[in-house]
């Protein structure tokens, strides 16, 4: 199921700054100083909260300064539906998206090296219509696994997404089986798939290509799951235990390999690679 | 009145009395042979009016109408021979995906597909045909047991979507439905699915991926339920008939996107009208598209899906 949600947007770059030299973490409410807080980045010192970033600071603080190229950024939104809810149309709706984002997709992919070794990358961005996958964000991780199958480079996601987007219909529900066949390939040729799943990566993505690595990686605390809660708690009639649907809730339940510290990711990611390698 | 339930009323209470009157007209054919005509053009013109431009969520009723064929009718009706395996051999048996050794006519293939109940008990048990991820790995086995046999497979689909519930999340749905998807992806004997009734999203899909995908005509499939869909968009669900037009959910729809490559025929009004008709027409198609694909050496048959998939939605734009 596609849960394309409207939250409250307590998360995100700019948002809980209090006279520009203080970000208060959205989930302890420590004061932390912008510096330490960009620093880090975005994790919150005392309580570990990971803040969610922007696909190009992703990028920065995993690959080597200056090597990432970027693929296909012309790949854009489309609109098999010509959908509208009768107030709001996609187009409309996606159109504002680029504004806002400056990305054409919810995902940028490329390749560029990762402690010197060369990887080819997707990392979605949360900011862009939820994250959702659309026929360009399936489109693009079709291409940068086909690139990563036909190079044998290794294959890294970083997925932040509430799922399918439901404005492109069956369309958007058919990139999960896209995308799986692009990653089915990488396993049948041997080329290592690594999945990082950051927050949150739930419906259409967590049951696609997110959930189809080699390795699973979660960053500390992120939602993880298939079903949103509220239709988890209309559909059983009970309140969810805390900490459901966290990364720590899937690595005590067998669906992650292991659960990375921002600040150690790229050097867990490192040495995998380099195991792999030798 | 209710829509679901009611929707064909109408026609029904004319049929009812036809088939009184014919009782009657045994004796006395004179009397009542005129009325019986005079009836049958009002249910010949009832049913144009009411079929002939249905809206999308009408045909959403119809794929969820109570008398609508499910898995067990077909298997009865289509199968000479059908020998179920439970379980996935992981956690347990989920009675709302099964599974098995199938014949259809002199040909083998291995079935799987949602199985939605008729009665509240029954659907207690099936859960209203949506799978735990026991019912997507026990598929998954199954699947791998045909390519092992290199028998083909045929999916049945006909699910409101998968269980959205906390044991579902705790034993892994969303990895279930993921590991499918790569292995049909992979998969080196031909896959056949058909959408008989509900094809509701990943849980769908879940078992939905193949080398023919067919819809009967008064199926539907979509990315999320027209009234999950109102209730996020229009912030009232009951704007679902307003989604179900907007997502384009039909057979029809389907097939003018690429989605679907075929669409069988149904009795007008449903496949509820005539379940023998349409079981018929069901076992044609599947018969044809098995023919059809059992030519292709597991590579074609591979690399072609692949192209299929992957030009769902391809960006075309290039220049
Ligand atoms: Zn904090």
């Amino acid at each position: 199921m596609a849960w394309f949600r409207k939250r409250k947007n307590k998360h995100g770059a700019g948002e809980g700054l209090d006279e520009n030299l203080w970000v208060v973490c959205p989930d302890c409410k420590t004061h932390v100083h912008r510096d330490e807080w960009f620093a880090a980045p975005k994790v919150c010192p005392k309580c570990v909260f990971h803040d969610r970033l922007t696909a190009r600071e992703r990028l920065d603080i995993t690959l080597d300064p200056g090597t990432f190229r970027e693929f296909n950024p012309e790949i854009s939104t489309s609109d098999p539906l010509l959908f509208t809810d009768g107030k709001e149309s996609y187009f409309t709706k996606a159109e504002a998206a680029k504004g806002r984002t400056g990305l054409n997709e919810a995902v940028v992919t490329g390749s560029g090296k990762l402690d010197d070794q060369t990887v080819t990358v997707a990392v979605m961005d949360f900011r862009f219509l939820g994250g959702s996958l659309g026929s360009g964000t399936g489109e693009k991780i079709l291409l940068a696994a086909d690139y990563a199958l036909r190079h044998r480079r290794p294959f890294i996601v970083f997925s932040a997404s509430g799922g399918a987007r439901m404005h492109e219909g069956i369309v958007s529900l058919m990139q999960m089986a896209k995308t799986c066949a692009g990653i089915a390939r990488l396993h049948k040729e041997g080329i290592p798939y690594i999945s990082v799943l950051t927050d949150p990566t739930t419906g259409g993505v967590s049951a696609s290509f997110a959930m189809a690595g080699d390795i699973h990686i979660a960053e500390p605390r992120a939602l993880i799951g298939f079903a949103g809660r509220r239709v988890i708690e209309q559909t059983i009639r009970q309140k969810l235990p805390p900490g459901f649907q966290t990364a720590e809730y899937l690595l005590e339940h067998g669906f992650i390999d292991l659960i990375a510290h921002r600040r150690d990711m790229r050097n867990c990611l490192s040495r995998i690679l380099r195991y792999w390698k030798r | 009145m209710d829509p679901q339930k009611d929707f064909d009323q109408e026609l029904k209470d004319i049929e009812a009395k036809i088939a009184e009157l014919k009782l009657l007209a045994k004796d006395d054919s004179v009397r009542f042979g005129t009325e019986i005509a005079q009836l049958e053009k009002e249910k010949a013109d009832l049913e144009t009016s009411l079929y002939a431009n249905l809206s999308p969520w009408q045909i959403v009723q119809i794929a969820r109408h109570p008398q609508r064929p499910l898995l067990r009718d077909y298997i009865e009706g289509i199968f000479s021979e059908f020998i179920e395996l439970h379980g996935d051999r992981r956690f347990g048996d989920d009675a709302g995906l099964i599974g098995g050794l199938a014949t259809i006519e002199d040909r083998r293939a291995v079935l799987i597909g949602h199985q939605k109940g008729r009665t509240v008990e029954d659907n207690v048990k099936m859960n209203f045909g949506m799978a735990n991820p026991e019912g997507y790995r026990k598929a998954l086995r199954l699947m791998k047991l045909a390519e092992k046999f290199r028998l083909p497979v045929i999916s049945f689909i006909d699910t409101p979507g998968a269980y959205p519930g906390l044991d579902a999340e705790a034993r892994g749905q969303a990895e279930a439905i993921a590991a499918n998807l790569a292995a049909m992806a992979s998969l080196e004997v031909p896959i056949i699915v058909i959408v008989t009734g509900e094809g509701g999203s990943g849980g769908a899909l879940g078992i939905g991926m193949g080398d023919s995908v067919l819809m009967l005509a008064y199926a539907v499939y979509s990315v999320i339920s027209p009234e999950g869909c109102a209730s996020i968009l229009w912030r009232d669900g009951a704007k679902a008939p307003e989604a179900a037009a907007a997502l384009k959910i039909t057979a029809a729809s389907l097939l003018e996107m690429g989605v679907v490559d075929d669409i069988v025929p149904e009795p007008l009004g449903g496949a509820h009208r005539d379940p023998q008709q349409t079981l018929a027409n069901v076992k044609d198609a599947l018969i044809k598209r098995l023919k059809k694909h059992a030519r292709f050496s597991p590579k074609k048959l591979v690399e072609t899906r692949y192209e299929k998939y992957a030009d769902i939605g391809r960006w075309k734009n290039w220049w």
